[in-house]
Formats: C-alpha cells, sequence, structure tokens
C-alpha cells in the first residue's frame, strides 16, 4: 500500500521526463499514452486494494522520509528562485515579494523552529480515495485526449505558435505528481510543496501561447494561488509555533475540541483561505477566467476536472472544523454567493469556453458553500458534487475544444444545429450538459441535499441568505445552460463538413460519457458503500441523508429522463405528418434558414440567444462581486485573526 | 401513507385534473368576456378546442419536436404523479423544471424566429418563477414538525394551516402564479386576446395535436400549481379541504382580474418585479421563520 | 363527432387593401360584435388556423406569401375572402402591380361583398365558414387530402 502510494507520487515526476526530452512528435505520443495508462492503472489498483483491504484510514511515512523532507525543502526553495527570476524578467516585481515570504518563513520554522516530533506525514483515507480516482482516471484521459488535441492545435489551427509540445505534455506528468502527493499529505509542509508545484505548473500552462494576454493572464494566476501560498504559510508558521505540530489532522482535531477559541480557529481560517483562492471562488476567480486562454486539454485538466479540486478537497478536510462557527460562515458565504454571481455572470458570456469556466466556478462554489456548511448531508453532497463536476466538466471542456477544432469556433451562437452536422460531438455535449443541471443527474440529488441542510444551518442570517443563494443561483443555472441546449437541435445553416476530431480524443470523450452514466446508475451503490464510510470516518455516525422514498423517485426520474423520449422517439419516428416550412410571415425564401427581405432578395436569418448584457453583463456585475466577496472575507479574516490575538 | 391510498390520489389526478382545469380556463374565458362587456364562448369551449386540436391534421417542419411534446407531457404527468401521490416537494419542483426543458428543446428544434422569441421569454419566465417555487418547498419544510418536505406528512403533521406561517411566501407565489398562468401583465401577446405581436411564442410552431398536448400539459402543471395553493391552507382537520376549494377559486378569481385590468410589461421589468417580491416577502418571512424555529 | 365547428381559430391577411375591411375584422372581436361567442380566436399563426381571411387584393409582392401562408395551415381549412378587393381586387383591379382577387393563388370557399365590408356581413361569412368544416372534417377523414407519408417527406 505504501510503496503504491510512494509510487504514485514520484513516477509521474519521473516520466515527464519521457516527453521533456523525446521530440519525435510519434515516440512521444506513445510514451505519454504509456504513462496516462500507467497512472490511470496505478491509481485504480491503489483505490480497489485499499477498498478491498477494508477501508481502514491508513497513516503513514514515505520510506526516506527524511531525503523526502529535504527535497520538499530544497524544492520550495528552487521554486522561490524560479518565480523571483521570472517576475524580475516580466517585471511584476511584487509577485516576487509573496513568494519569498510564502517561502522564507515556513522554511526557516522548519530548519531553526522547535524540533516537531516525527509523526505520520501521509494519510489514505476515503476523500483520498475518490481524489485519487478523479486525478489517475479523469486526468489521463486527459492526457490521452490533449495528444491528439494538441497535434490538431498545432498543425491545423495555430500555425505561428513556436510548437512547445514537449514542455506543455510533460508538465501535465508534474501535475499529475503534485496532485497525488497534495491529496496524500498530512503534513502542512509537504501539502504546501505540492501546492506550490501546481501553482506554477498551472502558471506555465496558462503562458503556453506567449502571447502577451497568455502572459498577462498567468501572472494573475500565480498571484492569486501565491496569495493562497501565503495563507498556507501562515497556518503553518501558527502551528508550529502555537501548537507544535505542522500536522493538518491534529491541527483540526485541535479546532474542533476547542470550537470558540479564535486562537485555534486561526491555522483553519488561513487554511481555508488558501483553498478560497484555489477553487477561484470570488474575489479570486479572475485569474480561472484568464486561464482559458491555455489549450483546452489544460483547461479541461487544471482549470476545471482537477487542478480547483485541490482547493474544494482541503476545505472538505476541514469541514469538521467548521461547522457553524466563523470560519464556516465565513466559506459558505463566500460560496454561496459565487454561486450566484457565477451563474448569473455566465447568462451574458458567448464564449463557450467562458460559459463553461463561469460555471465551474459557480459549482465550486457550490461545493464550498456545502463543504463550509460542516454538516454531514452536506459533506455528501459535496463529495458528489465534487465527483459529478469533475467528470462531466472535463467532458465538456474537451468537447468544446473538439468542436473548436473541427467548426473553427467555440462561441455558443455558432453551435446552431450541431446535433445535424456532427451528431457525435453534439451528444457528448447534450449528455455533459445534462449531468451539469437535469433534474436526476448528479447535480440535483446534490443541490436537494445541500439545500435541506442549509435550512438546518445554525445561524439564522446565514442560513436564509444561503437558501436564497441556492433558489436563485438554481435558476440562473437552469437558465443559461438551457439556452445553450437549444442552440444544438434544430437545423444548422452550415454545410455537412469533416470532422477533425482525433481518434483519441473521441476515445476520451465516449470514456467520459460512459463513466457519466455509470456515475449515475450507480450513484445508491456509490452512496452506500463509498460516502457512508466517508461519513463514518468524519463525522463517527452514519445518517440516512436521502430517505429510501426518494432515491426511489431519483430512480423513477432518472430511469425516466432516458426511456421517456426514447420510447417516444421510437413511437414518433414513422408517424404520417405533412413537411412544413417554418412560420416567417410567409416570407421564407424556400427553406428555414432564408428569408425574403425588403429588396425582394434572400437574406439569411439569424437567431441569437438572450444574453441579458444589461442586466448580467460583466461590466455590470463583475466589479460589484468581488467587492462584495473581498468585504466578506476581510469582515471575517479579522473576527478571527482579532480574536487569535 | 398507504400505497392504494397515494395510487387512488395520482389516479385521480390523471382522471380529473384536466377535467377541472379545463373547466376553470373555460369558465375564465366566460367570465373575462363578461368583465368586457361580451357575452364570450361557451364554458366547454376549452375542451372543443383541444379535441379539434387533436383532430387536425399534422404538419410538422421538425418531426423531432414530435417525440419531445410528448416527453414534456410525460415528464408534467410524472411531477404530477409525485406530487399528488403525496412525495417529496423539492423533487417535484425539480421535476417540473426538467419538464420544462422539454418544452423549450421542442420549441428551438424548428429554428423558426417567432418561436425561438417565445422560447426565450418562456425561460425569463421559468427563471423568474423558479427561486419562488423552490422557496415554497423550503418555507413548508420550515414550517411543520418535524421538519420534512414529503407533501402527505407536511399535511397531515400540521395543526394549523400553513398559511398561518407563510403568509409572505403565499404572496410570493400568488405573485408569480400569474406568471405561471400566461396572464397578463407578465404574457407575451399571444393568447387569446385579438392583438399578436410574437405569433404564439413557445408553441408557434406546434400544429394540431403537439399544441393540443402542450395545452394538455399545462392543464395538468396548473393542477399541480393549485395543489400548491390548497396546501398553504390544509391541516390534519379534514374539514380544511374546503378552505382550500375557496381559496383556490379566490386566486382563480384574482388571476382573472389582474389579467383583465393590467397592461402588459416588457420581460426586464417582470424579471425585476418577480424576484424583487420573491426577495422581500418570501425572503423576510423565511428569515423570521428560521427565527421562530430555528 | 368532430368538434372543429366549435372552434374556429382564425388568421386575417391583410393584402393590399385600403384598411378599411381590416378595421372592420377588428370590430367583428369587440364587445359590439364579439366574435368569440362561437369560440373564434384570432390567431396569428398559420399553423394554428382553421380560417384564413383575406381582407385585400393580391398584388405581385403578396402572392408568394399568401401561397406560403396557406400552405402552412392544417386540414381542413377555410378560406373566406372579405371586401370586395379580396373577391375581385375591387378598385385596384387595373393597377399595374394587381392580380386580382384571393382566388387567383388560392382557392377561396366564401366571399363577403362590401366595400368596406360591413362587420355583420363577416360574421355571417365566417358563419357560413364554420358551416363548410363538416364536410371538408368528413372529407379529411376519408383521406382525400393528400397527406405526405413520413419517409417521403424526410427526403
Amino acid at each position: 500500500m505504501v510503496t503504491l502510494a510512494t509510487a504514485l507520487i514520484c513516477l509521474p515526476f519521473l516520466w515527464a521526463i519521457f516527453p521533456a526530452l523525446i521530440h519525435n512528435s510519434k515516440c512521444r505520443a506513445f510514451f505519454v499514452y504509456l504513462g496516462c495508462g500507467i497512472v490511470m492503472v496505478l491509481s485504480v489498483i491503489t483505490a480497489v486494494q485499499w477498498y478491498l483491504a477494508g477501508g481502514e484510514t491508513l497513516n503513514f511515512r514515505l520510506p526516506y522520509q527524511e531525503i523526502f523532507g529535504y527535497i520538499f525543502l530544497v524544492g520550495d526553495i528552487l521554486l522561490m528562485f524560479f518565480i523571483t527570476y521570472l517576475s524580475f524578467k516580466y517585471k511584476k516585481r511584487i509577485i516576487s515579494v509573496l513568494t519569498i515570504v510564502s517561502t522564507v518563513v515556513p522554511s526557516v520554522l522548519e530548519m531553526f523552529g522547535p524540533k516537531l516530533k516525527d509523526t505520520y506525514t501521509m494519510r489514505f483515507d476515503w476523500i483520498t480515495l475518490i481524489m485519487v480516482l478523479i486525478i489517475g482516471v479523469i486526468g489521463s484521459l486527459i492526457g490521452v485526449y490533449a495528444v491528439g488535441y494538441m497535434h490538431g492545435y498545432h498543425i491545423h489551427h495555430h500555425k505561428e505558435l513556436k510548437d512547445r509540445r514537449s514542455f506543455f505534455l510533460s508538465m501535465i506528468f508534474v501535475f499529475f505528481g503534485a496532485m497525488f502527493g497534495l491529496v496524500f499529505s498530512a503534513n502542512l509542509l509537504g501539502l504546501y510543496f505540492f501546492w506550490e508545484i501546481t501553482s506554477v505548473t498551472s502558471f506555465l500552462l496558462i503562458g503556453y501561447t506567449r502571447t502577451e494576454e497568455a502572459i498577462n493572464n498567468s501572472f494573475k494566476a500565480l498571484w492569486m494561488n501565491l496569495l493562497g501560498g501565503c495563507g498556507l504559510a501562515v497556518a503553518i508558521s501558527v502551528g508550529i509555533l502555537w501548537f507544535n505540530t505542522a500536522n493538518l489532522f491534529e491541527i483540526i482535531k485541535l479546532a474542533e475540541y476547542n470550537p470558540t477559541d479564535m486562537k485555534y480557529l486561526l491555522p483553519i481560517a488561513m487554511l481555508a483561505f488558501a483553498a478560497l483562492t484555489k477553487s477561484a471562488q470570488f474575489p479570486f476567480s479572475g485569474w480561472l477566467l484568464g486561464a482559458m486562454v491555455a489549450p483546452t486539454p489544460s483547461s479541461a485538466l487544471l482549470h476545471s476536472a482537477t487542478m480547483v479540486k485541490a482547493g474544494v478537497y482541503l476545505l472538505i478536510r476541514l469541514s469538521t472544523a467548521m461547522a457553524d462557527n466563523y470560519v464556516g460562515n465565513m466559506v459558505a458565504l463566500i460560496g454561496g454567493f459565487t454561486f450566484l454571481a457565477a451563474s448569473c455572470l455566465a447568462i451574458s458570456v458567448t464564449d463557450g469556453k467562458k460559459v463553461l469556466a463561469y460555471s465551474t466556478i459557480s459549482n465550486l462554489g457550490l461545493i464550498v458553500a456545502c463543504a463550509g456548511c460542516g454538516y454531514e448531508e452536506t459533506i455528501w453532497a459535496a463529495v458528489f458534487l465534487v465527483i459529478f463536476h469533475a467528470v462531466s466538466k472535463s467532458m465538456l471542456f474537451q468537447c468544446v475544444g473538439a468542436i473548436e477544432n473541427t467548426t473553427g469556433s467555440r462561441d455558443v451562437e455558432d453551435m446552431q444545429g450541431l446535433m445535424s452536422i456532427f451528431p457525435k460531438l453534439a451528444l457528448i455535449l447534450m449528455i455533459g450538459i445534462a449531468g451539469m443541471f437535469l433534474a436526476p443527474f448528479g447535480m440535483l440529488i446534490s443541490k436537494w441535499a445541500a439545500l435541506k441542510a442549509f435550512i438546518d444551518t445554525e445561524s439564522v442570517y446565514v442560513s436564509t441568505l444561503m437558501v436564497l443563494f441556492i433558489c436563485f443561483g438554481s435558476a440562473t443555472t437552469m437558465f443559461y445552460w438551457t439556452k445553450w441546449m437549444s442552440k444544438i437541435l434544430g437545423p444548422s445553416p452550415r454545410e455537412k463538413s469533416r470532422d477533425l476530431t482525433k481518434r483519441n480524443e473521441y476515445i476520451s470523450m465516449f470514456f467520459h460519457a460512459i463513466l457519466m452514466v455509470a456515475l449515475i446508475l450507480g450513484f445508491p451503490w456509490i452512496s452506500t458503500n463509498v460516502l457512508k464510510p466517508l461519513s463514518r470516518e468524519m463525522f463517527g455516525i452514519v445518517l440516512q441523508v436521502i430517505s429510501k422514498e426518494n432515491i426511489i423517485i431519483m430512480i423513477v426520474l432518472l430511469v425516466g429522463i432516458f426511456v421517456i423520449p426514447y420510447i417516444n422517439y421510437l413511437m414518433t419516428k414513422n408517424v404520417k405528418y405533412k413537411k412544413v416550412l417554418t412560420y416567417m410571415g410567409g416570407a421564407n425564401a424556400g427553406d428555414n434558414m432564408n428569408f425574403v427581405s425588403a429588396t425582394g432578395e434572400a437574406k439569411e436569418m439569424h437567431v441569437a440567444n438572450f444574453y441579458m448584457e444589461d442586466i448580467m453583463g460583466e461590466k455590470r456585475l463583475f466589479t460589484p462581486a468581488i467587492m462584495i466577496s473581498t468585504f466578506i472575507i476581510i469582515v471575517y479574516e479579522i473576527i478571527v485573526i482579532g480574536g487569535a490575538f | 401513507m398507504e400505497l392504494s391510498t397515494r395510487l387512488i390520489f395520482a389516479g385521480c389526478y390523471i382522471l380529473f385534473a384536466p377535467l377541472v382545469i379545463g373547466l376553470l380556463d373555460g369558465f375564465d374565458r366566460k367570465i373575462s368576456a363578461r368583465m368586457q362587456g361580451r357575452k364570450g364562448p361557451s364554458v366547454l369551449q376549452p375542451f372543443y378546442d383541444l379535441k379539434k386540436l387533436f383532430e387536425k391534421e399534422f404538419l410538422s417542419a421538425n418531426i423531432m419536436q414530435l417525440f419531445m411534446i410528448r416527453s414534456y407531457l410525460c415528464f408534467i404527468l410524472l411531477s404530477g404523479i409525485l406530487f399528488f401521490a403525496g412525495f417529496d416537494l423539492l423533487l417535484v419542483v425539480f421535476a417540473l423544471s426538467t419538464s420544462a426543458m422539454f418544452l423549450i428543446l421542442a420549441s428551438t428544434t424548428t429554428h423558426s424566429p417567432f418561436s425561438s422569441q417565445g422560447t426565450h421569454r418562456e425561460l425569463v419566465q421559468i427563471m423568474a418563477c423558479e427561486p419562488m417555487e423552490l422557496l415554497v418547498a423550503v418555507g413548508f419544510y420550515l414550517a411543520t414538525k418535524p421538519k420534512t418536505f414529503v407533501v402527505s406528512n407536511i399535511i397531515v403533521n400540521s395543526n394549523w394551516s400553513n398559511i398561518v406561517f407563510l403568509p409572505g411566501f403565499f404572496i410570493g407565489f400568488v405573485f408569480i402564479l400569474t406568471i405561471k398562468f400566461r396572464k397578463s401583465p407578465f404574457d407575451i401577446s399571444t393568447s387569446h386576446h385579438a392583438h399578436q405581436e410574437v405569433v404564439k411564442g413557445v408553441t408557434a410552431e406546434m400544429v394540431g395535436k403537439e399544441y393540443a398536448m402542450v395545452t394538455l400539459a399545462e392543464w395538468y402543471e396548473n393542477a399541480i400549481l393549485y395543489g400548491i395553493v390548497a396546501m398553504f391552507f390544509l391541516n390534519k382537520n379534514p374539514l380544511s379541504i374546503i378552505g382550500a376549494i375557496v381559496a383556490i377559486l379566490a386566486v382563480w378569481f384574482l388571476e382573472i382580474v389582474i389579467d383583465n385590468t393590467s397592461a402588459r410589461v416588457k420581460w426586464q421589468l417582470m424579471l425585476k418585479m418577480a424576484w424583487g417580491v420573491t426577495i422581500v416577502s418570501a425572503g423576510m418571512n423565511l428569515f423570521l421563520l428560521e427565527i421562530i424555529r430555528g | 363527432m368532430s368538434k372543429i365547428h366549435k372552434s374556429p381559430w382564425l388568421l386575417h391577411y391583410d393584402g393590399s387593401s385600403c384598411n378599411g375591411c381590416d378595421i372592420e375584422v377588428l370590430a367583428c372581436t369587440t364587445p359590439v360584435y364579439d366574435v368569440e361567442r362561437f369560440g373564434v380566436i384570432n390567431t396569428g399563426n398559420p399553423m394554428h388556423a382553421d380560417i384564413f381571411l383575406i381582407t385585400g387584393g393580391i398584388n405581385s409582392q403578396n402572392e408568394a406569401v399568401v401561397k406560403q401562408i396557406y400552405e402552412q395551415m392544417p386540414q381542413p381549412k377555410v378560406v373566406i375572402a372579405v371586401g370586395t378587393c379580396a373577391c375581385t381586387g375591387g378598385i385596384f383591379k387595373e393597377c399595374y402591380n394587381i392580380k386580382g382577387g384571393a382566388d387567383t393563388v388560392i382557392p377561396v370557399d366564401i366571399y363577403v361583398p362590401g366595400c368596406a365590408a360591413r362587420p355583420e356581413s363577416i360574421i355571417d361569412g365566417v358563419v357560413k365558414g364554420i358551416g363548410l368544416f363538416k364536410e371538408k372534417a368528413a372529407k379529411l377523414e376519408a383521406g382525400e387530402y393528400d397527406t405526405v407519408q413520413a419517409g417521403e417527406a424526410r427526403q
């Protein structure tokens, strides 16, 4: 078990050398496939073995822990020099201050501070299990997709850009390693090291194209994530100086035993702050939106399916220490607010990838809110959301990427009638979107549980606000997804053309679709066999979150949503009907796409969705959203910090 | 609740909901006509219309529309059965919004300018109503002891009619009912009136039996909405049914009056008003209820 | 038993008229005449309409439009030409762009004369049109109208 876990962390780091050194396209692709395959198999084997062994929480130290400790320390300092160098090179000197402060303080404390006792440094439990599977399976699939996508990206579309695919693919492996390390780490110093690696990797990948926009956005991501890193550094320092421990779980335990003492809440607040930056909550959402300049696989991998999950992962870990206190209220309010604000903003954008970015932020907001609430039901909901969101979002990103490669546009307006020209892509897109908001699918189950838990939250005003956030947020969420979905069906003004999507991209996407359906069908099983033990481990009690009756209803709805349309489709397939033109005031020019204009000539008709720019526009809402959320964070942090001293 | 009772309720819903709602609709048109100084059609007119629509020749611009509409009808029925058989109210609301999606997809498959415009208006309407519908479920959950979303338990466990605790929710809900029933000032200018701007909104491309099915589905949906109105008044005393019926009729009449006395507004104003009323009346009520019940 | 005669929905199309007849048609829906008591609804949509009510003559611009709208109405359907212009072309008949009455492009069932046609006569025409529905509906059931097979339509 320990060997497997160590292998999971180290192997991707080492494997990253292959794509970095091999420049032959075919050969490199082979190594990437092999690497992804190994990572996936390894993660599944690890998970299955642990599950079959009874699913007991496993605390362990890495073999040669001391050497790893030095590697972490040296690595931290190297990263610091690297960032400092870059920030001087691109004249963003202020960023170097962040990295120096956040690295030097814990490093100095580790070297010269009080001697800590040797406890376990890694932990494998149910949350780790889920994260390992997500990173291993979804991540590797995106890796497979990336090979084909990047080929098309450079060969067909962006001939002007320098081909740095070797770098890109090796960064993906570095990222896998860092994510595995992050979810195993129980020691905050190790956690910090992996945390910084993910920040830097994402920085490098966002800046992949080296255009001016890309560089600016990558620095934006960097400073926000480093600010979160500072939060972590403070938590580490407080832990070492006040409580003489750098173990995450001990700090959480201390906070649980002293729920009213701000002194113990301070490290939790700081860790939560770091997690909020990583999971791109308002006011730190800017970096995730900016990250959309990067090639699609990195958007899918880093910025929606896995990396942002690092933030919510940490929050779920902390949730037991956040139930009904100031930190929990802060996290819940920020999450709920983000859920609503981001879904409103998603209404006003037409760029498909940007819609996905906003919806990612919005969904993460819901997860964060659930974690901040810290009840069994909400954790149940949060974990489900993490799983469903990872699968469907990664699928959607890949699909939009493939659509962009094929049709040359990722604008939602240009997807009119996708079903009639690229049915395979359209089908995947439909499944992905349905998974994000429709009745029996994952999101909805979670929303049900979350709403119930928020009503039961102790603090009256938090509870009221959260219920309102969720109710309004669901309405706006439904709006932007449905209007996207409604574009896909129907006739298209374009001619059928060749589908440029590579086979490996399809393999990845179909695998996701199958996974999605399997998850939906297997949800009662997951609930009893994974989430129940998880809840027992975190809260010591097992609660039937959803009653048997409701599970039956969910299953009926579930069967309904597949079976009813299908039966109806079969029944109406051969219905006799007379084909007519659509009604355009009698002015159709012989088909449904053109009309006879005032000059007597045929003109193409454009039908566009509502975007509500004057009500929901980015210009109107973005700055107030940033201000409100900053205000919430500052107020709560002041309460906690002030109370601690 | 016994399974057999649930089945009876669900069966009654399927059989009688269209009859009752159709009849209410007929009286609605009659009363509206009288308010305008006209004679008005027969009270059975909605049924004549429905029967005619089923008998007309079937034309279609895109055959996909038909199966979407049938799915819409099926899903509305499913949500109605869940509601009247006394299951989870929150899930009923979720199921309703899923079924609305089928309607949206059905009307956009044709890519017609009028139905697209109607679709987006419809989407805005759904967005305007949905928070209030969810909040109603939340309100009942808080008002009942022990807290529950289950419709049958909400009614059986309340000593008092829930309106006592939920006046704000009731106001908000009646407000969005105007939107849900497609009444002025929140409808689009289609309906039974003699003036049209966007043809027939979301149903513009639906011919004959398709339009009939949509009408039928709307009747079934309205039955659920009236059912929710009744829930505000029902308690464990069987006599409260009378109160519920009176309330339904009062709400129904109020909607007719509003319909006949107000001018149509733009969707921007509709959205702002619906959300504003939801936040103020339901939000305040929610806050107070949390304090009382917290 | 068909109910179409109890619920005839109406589509009003204004050809090249002087708008006199149009005002009279709208007058039918006012409280004074209240055509809704026959179940008539003034829809704006050919897909929902049973009666196609044309005022004004046909010119070279609206010829295609009238044909298309007629095609978009499902069977059984009745066409009523209201006013002299719709019946024959009226005083515009000799204009360079006028083709004549509505029957130059589509088959007309009922002619309502008058310049402008009075609401009473329009209602009379509509009621006569409603009378035609029974026999048209019977024809539809006998399959006398061509309904294209699903397979063919897709090509």
